[in-house]
């Protein structure tokens, strides 16, 4: 662990960058020298993201199934999650992602609790595992009742080539309940990303626009890319609703089937996390007319930031006062807080691997706190989210991101209504305000910082060494690696089962939780006392090794060592 | 994986899409709060079309090139198995082409899941471990090789130390202590000093005899061994409780040809005299088990000893032999008692709802219906996903035993407290 007066100085970004190149195969160091540059926020380089892991690297990504199933569609806890498949998958995305709920009323059940899987075996690989997928849909149903199921495809189903649709179809029309099922393999794409397409895909489909009842509140809003990790969308909801605004739906923390279906009724989509659901941002815009913009409520200056950009699309002076009364309220209360954290922090250096938007916004909080983000990098993000939106027009389209379908979106015949007229938009323009507006992350992060697409766990470890951050944000599987290693690593997918992080409440948690994390006494501990002055056990008397072997009296020697004090004391 | 990581400078590599590795690691560090390193092929579409030949080539390559490990265990997934590649062939070019190097090892097995359950896997790695390194010189060593079967490192560690107290040599495999339970230094080890070694590994075909804990977990790798080396098997269950601990230590005693020293024998009478000072608390009480077959076989052993009634006894794995053999253990002492392999922790539950338990015994996953139930949970096996005890403590041996003992009591004391009448409420138990 570095402390400011031992720190030597920081070593050039691009020394770094060779010297984590230096390791690798030609033909690794090739495609990696594309995912590892150094930052220019002015003009961002272009960086080779969402393409492919190279196989033997310890990669930091899952699979499609897992952003699919695990990730977006998930968290609805009150319908019925199938996975189609042999019971791993199922059995790893059950409850593995910290998504909390909290059923609306009293009895209801939380579905989230239970694995299902069709659970296939040899024979079902062999003779096809539709039957057993139908039988499972009937079992689920006749125990549960519940308003809807979805299935999730694994690598086997694909390759084997069950009809999942067709199954799903005839089940819905038997039972009379919305089903529909996600041809989510996890080999379909190279991360977690594809799956977070299919979902958005499947979700609006299959659910978006099913309830037209109309939403009674006039500053009615989506919160899209919000997972409810340790309770972050309520700490939103809450803050929204102080102001006034109202929360229709939030795809996909702690949300309903119900909530899911009358989303298109809200006024205004607000985007968390750019890449796991621009998709649905878009789609919504097209056929229903209601406009997108991005936000991050994940620190006290971006959560303020937010609010008043919304505040600001609505286009009413109350709303505008009422949110800026609680920003100085939220403020005013967490500013103790903040400072106090700030003096003890203020400097500290802090590198983020996670995510597809975590690894952007958390820098955020750490800047409220004065510490600097050295080096950062996604897990599965795209281009966009690096460089922002406006390299969209450029991103070549490769075999993998060609295998997820592009819904074609038209406006809906009776539905579409613009929520903003063209003169309108024009108006809020000239003011400054701007639409499906995400810079990414580079054009925030510094000049010379390191942004690594991907990291792989050879980069991290010379990451560490050569630059000593205070801490390391990353996810399960890097922690201990990162621990092991002295420095302290923050989960930013579970939170290390703490948070919430998001508004102005969440962070005060997160300012608090760093300043136990980067100031511990704990990591001072590791070296034990006499590994830090051999010569003190020379001092007190006791032979040094080499001559305890001669000793001719072992008894005395003996009494030396269990009581080194008593010396004095004869 | 797990089995994998308890050889010596092993990399395990998951041969299928990124996922299966992902799962996996998250898993096992989740349950040791450790690092657990391992590679995959990442397969995408094209890969599944056309095979992972060069998939496995090049992670291969990179594998050695930046990670250096003495040797790479590849376990396959669904999506390997299923479009059929030829994993031998596919070690068999590699070494012919020179991207593994000399003196380096590649060695596979095959796990899917749509076959058995993750004790399945484990058994075929180390049975596949036997085959590929195992060797018999002729020329016998004073040696017993010892499969510990699908346990934590605590419990390796704690079946080390009752064969070392007894002064046998013992080869086990897998060891991930010193690899999943390593000490905090300020420095990450990617191969850390823990577990059996290559040139370890190999002279088990020499060994004395191979003292199979668990039937599920490690018999399948003792008979293949003793197919191939001539080296006798010897089935024994996990060493968890008293009785399957007594069968371990009179094996080591037999095998070994050595004494029983006297500080096991305390450490033994240690544990039965706390069997009996406790023993009013457990008489009687119904317990629900659900775990890996291996280690309930040996856990509801332990529950006889102690007098309580196993009302349910469920498996997720399948194996008509544990149906058998749970019975056999119940038939004078809880003839109704329901077992069930391959079996669902819904059905326990509806079971339970059904007619109460006073005790369940399960792994992390039990904790929703202990909660829906307000039936004291001890958590046992595998994964322990929100408690810390078992990365420090074995539940293996007496030692193990003593600590169970406690849980237990612990357990259906505290809800006791919590829930008693004030007049019930007492200061001594």
């Amino acid at each position: 662990m570095s402390t400011p007066d031992t720190q030597s100085p920081r070593p050039e970004a691009a020394e770094v960058r060779a010297e984590m190149l230096k390791a690798y195969p030609a033909k690794t160091r090739k495609k990696r020298e594309k995912q590892i540059l150094l930052n220019d926020p002015v003009a961002p380089p272009e960086i080779a993201a969402n393409s492919r892991t190279i196989p033997g690297i310890l990669t930091q990504r899952g699979c499609t199934y897992a952003g699919c199933r695990g990730v977006v569609i998930g968290p609805i806890h009150d319908i019925l999650h199938i996975t189609h498949g042999p019971i791993g998958c199922g059995f790893y995305s059950w409850l593995s992602r910290r998504n909390l709920v909290k059923p609306r009323n009293p009895g209801d059940t939380n579905y989230l609790q239970y694995c299902m899987s069709t659970d296939m075996q040899e024979d079902q690989i062999i003779f096809g595992g539709e039957k057993k997928l139908r039988a499972a849909i009937q079992e689920a149903y006749d125990i549960f009742k519940p308003k809807a199921i979805s299935i999730y495809s694994t690598c086997p189903v694909g390759l084997i080539g069950d009809d999942v649709h067709a199954v799903a179809r005839e089940m819905k029309e038997k039972l009379g309940i919305n089903i529909f099922a996600f041809s989510c393999e996890g080999y379909k794409g190279v991360s977690q990303s594809a799956g977070h397409h299919i979902a958005n895909n499947g979700v609006f489909k299959h659910m978006v626009g099913l309830d037209d009842t109309p939403t009674p509140h006039l500053y009615s809003i989506n919160v899209l890319g919000e997972y409810n990790i340790g309770g972050d969308a309520w700490e939103i909801d809450a803050l929204l609703r102080k102001c006034g605004i109202h929360v229709v739906a939030t795809l996909s923390g702690d949300v309903t089937y119900d909530e899911i279906c009358r989303c298109h009724t809200a006024n205004l989509n607000v985007v968390m996390c750019h890449r796991s659901i621009n998709y649905m941002a878009e789609m919504m815009e097209t056929k229903f007319g209601i406009p997108w913009i991005k936000v991050n409520f994940i620190g006290a200056e971006s959560s303020a930031k937010s609010l008043r950009k919304i505040a600001q699309y609505f286009d009413s002076q109350a709303l505008k006062d009422r949110v800026e009364e609680v920003i100085a309220q939220e403020m005013a209360a967490i500013r103790e807080e903040q400072e106090r954290v700030k003096a003890r922090c203020k400097g500290k250096l802090a590198a983020l691997f996670v995510g597809g938007s975590r690894a952007h916004h958390y820098q955020d909080l750490f800047s409220d706190i004065g510490m600097e983000t050295v080096s950062a990098g996604y897990e599965f993000a795209h281009r966009d989210d690096y460089e922002g939106r406006a390299v969209l027009p450029t991103i070549k389209i490769d075999a993998d991101s060609r295998n997820i379908e592009e819904l074609t979106i038209e406006a809906d015949p009776t539905r579409f209504q613009p929520r903003k007229s063209e003169e309108e938009k024009a108006k809020l323009a000239a003011d400054g305000f701007s639409f499906k507006d995400y810079d990414g992350m580079m054009r925030q992060m510094g000049k010379g910082s390191l942004v690594i697409d991907d990291i792989s766990h050879h980069e991290l470890e010379k990451l560490i060494e050569l630059y000593k951050p205070d801490i390391v944000c990353s996810g399960i599987k890097d922690k201990f690696v990162v621990e092991k290693m002295g420095v302290p690593c923050k989960q930013l997918h579970s939170y290390d089962y703490a948070g919430p992080y998001a508004a102005f409440t969440g962070a005060a948690n997160f300012y608090k939780e760093i300043d136990r994390m980067v100031n511990t006494k704990l990591w001072k501990l590791v070296t034990p006392p006499w590994k830090k002055n051999p010569q003190l056990d020379a001092r007190l008397g006791v032979a040094p090794k080499k001559e305890r072997a001669v000793l001719e009296e072992p008894k005395s020697f003996k009494r030396n060592a269990a009581a080194p004090s008593a010396e004095s004391g004869e | 994986m797990y089995a994998a990581l308890g050889i010596h400078r092993c990399m395990p590599h998951s041969h299928g899409s990124q996922g299966c590795c992902s799962y996996h690691r998250s898993h096992l560090t989740r349950h040791h709060k450790e690092p657990a390193m391992a590679t995959t092929s990442s397969f995408t579409e094209g890969a599944s079309v056309f095979g992972g030949l060069s998939n496995m080539t090049q992670a291969l390559k990179n594998i050695f090139s930046i990670y250096e490990p003495d040797i790479v265990a590849v376990h396959t997934t669904c999506l390997s198995e299923v479009i059929g590649d030829d994993i031998p062939m596919m070690i068999k070019k590699s070494q012919e082409d020179g991207t593994i190097p000399p003196g380096k090892h590649v060695i596979h097995t095959n796990t899917p899941s749509f076959t058995g359950s993750h004790v399945t896997g484990f058994a075929n790695m180390v049975r596949s471990t036997l085959r590929y390194l195992a060797e018999n010189t002729g020329t016998p060593r004073d040696q017993l090789n010892i499969l510990p079967g699908y346990v934590d490192p605590a419990d390796m560690r704690e079946i080390k130390r009752l064969a070392g107290l007894m002064g046998v040599n013992a080869v086990v495999l897998p060891d991930t202590s010193n690899v999943l339970d390593t000490a905090q230094t300020g420095t990450y080890e990617m191969y850390p000093k823990g577990g059996a070694t290559v040139d370890q590994i190999r002279s088990t075909g020499d060994s004395i005899a191979t003292l199979a804990l668990g039937h599920f977990a490690s018999l399948p790798a003792a008979t293949e061994l003793e197919n191939k080396c001539n080296v006798p098997s010897v089935p024994l269950d996990l060493p968890f409780g008293l009785g399957p601990t007594d069968a371990f230590i009179d094996a080591l005693r037999q095998y070994g040809a050595a004494d029983v020293p006297e500080q096991i024998e305390e450490e033994r009478g240690r544990l039965v005299d706390l069997m009996g000072d406790l023993h009013q608390y457990f008489f009687e009480k119904r317990v629900a088990v659900c775990g890996d077959p291996d280690h309930v076989i040996a856990l509801v052993q332990f529950l006889v000893e102690l007098d309580m009634k196993p009302a349910y006894v469920f498996t997720g794995t399948p194996g008509q032999h544990f149906e058998r053999r749970i019975a056999e253990i119940l038939k004078d002492h809880a003839p109704n008692a329901i077992i069930k392999q391959n079996a669902d922790m819904f059905e326990l539950h509806q079971l339970m709802k059904r007619e109460p338990v006073d005790l369940l015994i399960g792994n992390t996953y039990g904790k929703y219906i202990a909660r829906a139930e307000n039936v004291p949970l001890v958590r046992f096996g595998f994964p322990i996903l929100d408690r810390a005890g078992h990365r420090c403590f074995p539940a293996a041996g007496y030692m193990g035993a003593m600590r169970l003992v406690e849980k237990m009591s612990d357990a259906l004391l505290d809800k006791k407290d919590r829930e008693c009448d004030e007049e019930w409420f007492e200061l001594v138990q």
